[in-house]
């Protein structure tokens, strides 16, 4: 092929010029012939017989020289191609095949363990048929191929029984479907048979009888249909809802930590009041009706082992632990992984969630004081934090949010049984500051207190040191706090770490990757949960740090995944409960600095988290959504009495406006009930009395 | 009667039961019942089966998924006078599947569903709302379901 490019650079000047050359000969012969007109004409001026003579055979020479060459240029490029693309397949496969009897010596189960790898070609290639009487019954065979009669079986020269044998059939690269044995050391020369082997049965518990060539299904899938990075809520809505709606599809989650997908919010809530000593491994918790459930959304036998994913017939969901997505190319469709291997997709979800925020000062302050610090948001968190509460005498949270308060109330109620000290500290002047209107925020911080929690509002962190044991931290006014273990919960930074590589935007007003209202960032790339910053149609665009959110977000993606093509349109919820005697639940956009309205009765103790899910019979408040058209609510067993408050805020219901119209409720100490509420922000009417609106939730009644 | 305070922005309302016995006359639109964008319970508006209602779990999704949605898409257009006694061998097939996995289909399940085969369920959009399946549901769905099926 090369020869012909060299010559045909050769001949090219020589044609072209020859040819434009002849060209400007026929034209002029043409021209000439057309002088003459009406000449009959049956003579073809280019013809051998024509006009112009020898010229124009030279022209017609080298014209169709060049046109042979270069038919023969195409020709010859085009098989070469081919032939490279057919030798690199078969390298490939034989590749794969060498690999598979790499892989099999620990896999399968050796007895006696033959030689190191059964890489070696060894000139003779010794086969010994195992028979029944054969001293040594080992034959490793591959799971894959073990009744097949090896085609090539070599006679060996009788060879030292001691030595350590390695037989194989023969060389791997030729033959890509031999089953590959290794010979018993004891084997002789005379055993050798082209009948199929025997395999030591009970020294291989994986043997089947597959009649298939061994082609290597242990390994990771290199390419999926739908590829979900990040294991948390989110990815595995989308995961539930594309195999809900795609059947047999294939859908693997990438996640960088050890577990599988599970849920948070009991991290911070029901984990913490387990009586079972052993919670911090089974992650089970009991849920106010008595039913114990994991944390885990599924327990392992839900998914499909990844190495197992590309040929699972009815598809599934498989999850890689313990690999980070470091890369994306969005016009390659693929992504690498932090071990270098790479995953192409046709459908890509970023579920990558975020990590939580770090004070400056703590970060600036040294080792001793990170070590003394935990930035709460995972299982092991969840497991570290636990242990430290078991062994230090206080701990201080920085944070009056939604996980500060929890883990406040959680660790509040643990210290009455061991004296521990929980003190939290924040900038607003009462818990959910952000959140809560003035006066809601100072009666639940109220409440937070009688928890066993020392607040100390108004609390802007300067510096923190580790001075004689203890951290000292000391606030802008002067006062300062001595503890001996720092959470901080001061917000998350959602995780945007594959923008740069994948060409994504990053919202600067509120964070993540921006998307469109169909939660599209690009053509087949999707965001959902904590890292998707949203166009919501109804409330503009945001971005939502709850559960919920994640779960409708994640599924909503998964639905976009398969081809729905719809907006983000469901309002999501929230909720929290402080303790057992405030709970609120909460949709829209719920910000103390919006002007609110907010109706209230007397509670009687019927209005609390604990009865309510008592009464509707389920365990978490999100799931008496669901049932709540399912279950006949059981009758309270005892008349409640009406408990009088010293403060009015028993229950109640508080619109959130923003330029009139209700963009937030919360439904406060009100339960199920938020069906009504999700109504009222998906209308986004204006009421003139708000009163009238708070009258549809029937505050007064259970 | 009811009693109002207002808190700088925040304005506070108090009332009693009596206050609020009077029908509202809050003005809500009416919801379309065909409006694509809004979630669907577990019936569609066309008739097909909705097999990502949240009222489902992780039914129609886990590793017996796809004969769960065999079994139950013959129910639900099964014409027979029992409905679904023409299904009974994709009953059958999804109670095998579900056996191999006892802890994602604990086993006390296979007698409600089989329950659920001879009950008549509504064919309007609520979900099956016999109380086995409530039971059903809630070992696999619950956390990711908070939305009520509508």
């Amino acid at each position: 092929m090369l020869k012909c490019r060299a010559v045909w650079r050769k001949l090219a000047p020589l044609a072209r010029s020859a040819s434009t050359q002849c060209r400007h000969n026929v034209k002029t012969a043409l021209n000439n012939g057309r002088r003459q007109a009406f000449v009959p004409a049956t003579h073809m001026s280019t013809g051998p017989a024509g006009g112009g003579g020898s010229e124009n055979t030279l022209y017609v020479v080298l014209v169709g020289a060049a046109c042979l060459g270069g038919g023969a240029y195409a020709y010859m490029t085009v098989r070469g191609d081919s032939k490279r693309y057919e030798e690199r397949i078969s390298e490939l496969a034989s590749r794969s095949a060498k690999e598979a009897p790499e892989s099999q010596p620990p896999v399968a189960p050796e007895p006696e363990e033959a030689a190191p790898t059964s890489e070696e070609s060894a000139p003779v290639a010794e086969l010994s048929g195992e028979t029944e009487s054969a001293s040594e019954p080992v034959a490793e065979v591959p799971p894959e191929a073990v009744e097949e009669a090896p085609p090539v079986v070599e006679e060996a020269p009788p060879e030292p029984q001691a030595e350590v044998l390695e037989a194989l059939p023969a060389v791997v690269e030729s033959a890509a479907e031999e089953p590959v044995t290794e010979a018993p050391p004891a084997a002789e020369p005379e055993t050798v048979q082209e009948a199929p082997t025997e395999p030591a049965v009970t020294s291989l518990p994986e043997s089947a009888p597959a009649p298939e060539p061994v082609s290597a299904p242990l390994t990771l899938p290199s390419h999926a249909p739908y590829l979900l990075i990040g294991g948390g809520t989110a990815s595995f809505a989308a995961a539930r809802s594309i195999r809900a709606r795609d059947p047999g599809a294939k859908v693997l989650i990438v996640t960088d930590e050890p577990n599988l997908p599970y849920m948070r919010p009991p991290l911070s809530k029901e984990l913490w009041f387990s009586d079972d000593p052993s919670v911090t491994e089974t992650l089970r918790f009991k849920q106010w009706n008595g039913k114990e459930r994991s944390i885990y959304f599924q327990p392992s036998s839900f998914y499909v082992k990844p190495e197992e994913l590309t040929s699972a017939e009815n598809g599934g969901v498989a999850v890689l632990t313990g690999k980070k997505v470091i890369q994306m190319d969005v016009r390659g469709n693929k992504v690498k992984l932090d071990d270098d291997t790479e995953i192409s997709y046709d459908k890509c979800l970023i579920g990558t969630g975020g990590v939580p925020r770090n004070l400056q000062v703590i970060e600036k302050a040294g080792d001793e004081v990170m070590n003394r610090t935990t930035l709460f948001r995972k299982i092991e968190d969840f497991k570290s934090l636990d242990n430290v509460s078991r062994n230090v005498k206080s701990i201080t949270i920085i944070g009056g949010g939604f996980l500060g308060s929890e883990l406040a109330c959680a660790l509040g109620r643990r210290s009455s049984e061991t004296g521990l000290e929980v003190i939290q500290m924040f900038p607003e002047k009462g818990n959910m500051g952000k959140v809560l209107p003035e006066y809601l925020s100072n009666w639940t911080t109220e409440k937070v207190k009688k928890e066993g929690v020392r607040i100390v509002p108004e609390a802007l962190v300067k510096s923190v040191a580790f001075k004689e044991d203890k951290l000292e931290i000391l606030l802008k006014d002067g006062r300062q706090v001595k503890t001996d273990h720092i959470v901080a919960a001061v917000g998350l930074e959602p995780n945007v770490d594959l923008a740069k590589s994948a060409g994504l935007e990053v919202d600067s007003d509120f964070g993540g990757y921006r998307v469109n209202a169909e939660l599209q960032a690009r053509s087949n790339i999707w965001v959902a949960g904590d890292a998707a910053c949203f166009y919501d149609i109804r409330l503009g665009r945001r971005r939502v740090e709850h559960h919920d959110h994640a779960v409708v977000s994640g599924r909503l993606a998964g639905e976009n995944m398969t081809g729905a093509n719809k907006p983000y349109w469901h309002q999501s919820m929230f909720w929290s409960d402080l303790g057992p005697d405030v709970g609120y639940e909460a949709i829209g956009i719920v910000d103390s600095s919006l002007p609110t309205v907010g109706v209230f009765a007397k509670a009687t103790s019927k209005d609390t988290p604990k009865a309510a899910t008592e009464q509707s019979g389920t365990g978490i408040r999100s799931e008496s959504e669901t049932e709540a058209t399912a279950v006949t609510p059981v009758a309270s067993s005892t008349p409640a009495p009406v408990m009088e408050h010293k403060d009015e805020y028993g229950k109640g219901v508080i619109f959130y406006l923003r330029d009139k119209v209700v963009v937030g409720i919360i439904l406060w100490n009100v339960f199920n009930r938020m069906p009504i509420a999700r109504k009222i922000i998906k209308d986004g009417e204006e009421h003139a009395d708000l009163n009238e609106v708070a009258k549809l939730f029937n505050i007064h009644e259970d | 009667m009811s009693y109002c305070r207002q808190e700088g922005k925040d304005r506070i309302i108090f009332v009693t039961k009596e206050d609020h016995e009077s029908p509202s006359n809050a003005e809500l639109v009416a919801d379309d019942p065909n409006d694509p964008y809004d979630e669907q319970g577990l019936i569609l508006p066309n008739g097909d089966i909705n097999w990502n209602c949240p009222c489902l779990g992780g039914m129609a999704s886990g590793p017996c998924g796809s004969q769960f949605k065999e079994a139950f898409s013959c129910f639900h257009y099964s014409k027979e006078e029992v409905k679904g006694s023409d299904c009974i061998d994709h009953f059958r097939n999804m109670q095998e599947c579900m056996q191999k996995y006892p802890d994602l289909y604990p086993q006390e399940e296979e007698k409600e569903t089989k329950t659920q085969t001879e009950v008549v369920p509504d064919q309007d959009s609520s979900p099956p709302s016999s109380v086995s399946d409530s039971d059903v549901l809630s070992h696999s769905s619950s956390p990711t379901d908070s939305q009520r099926a509508s």
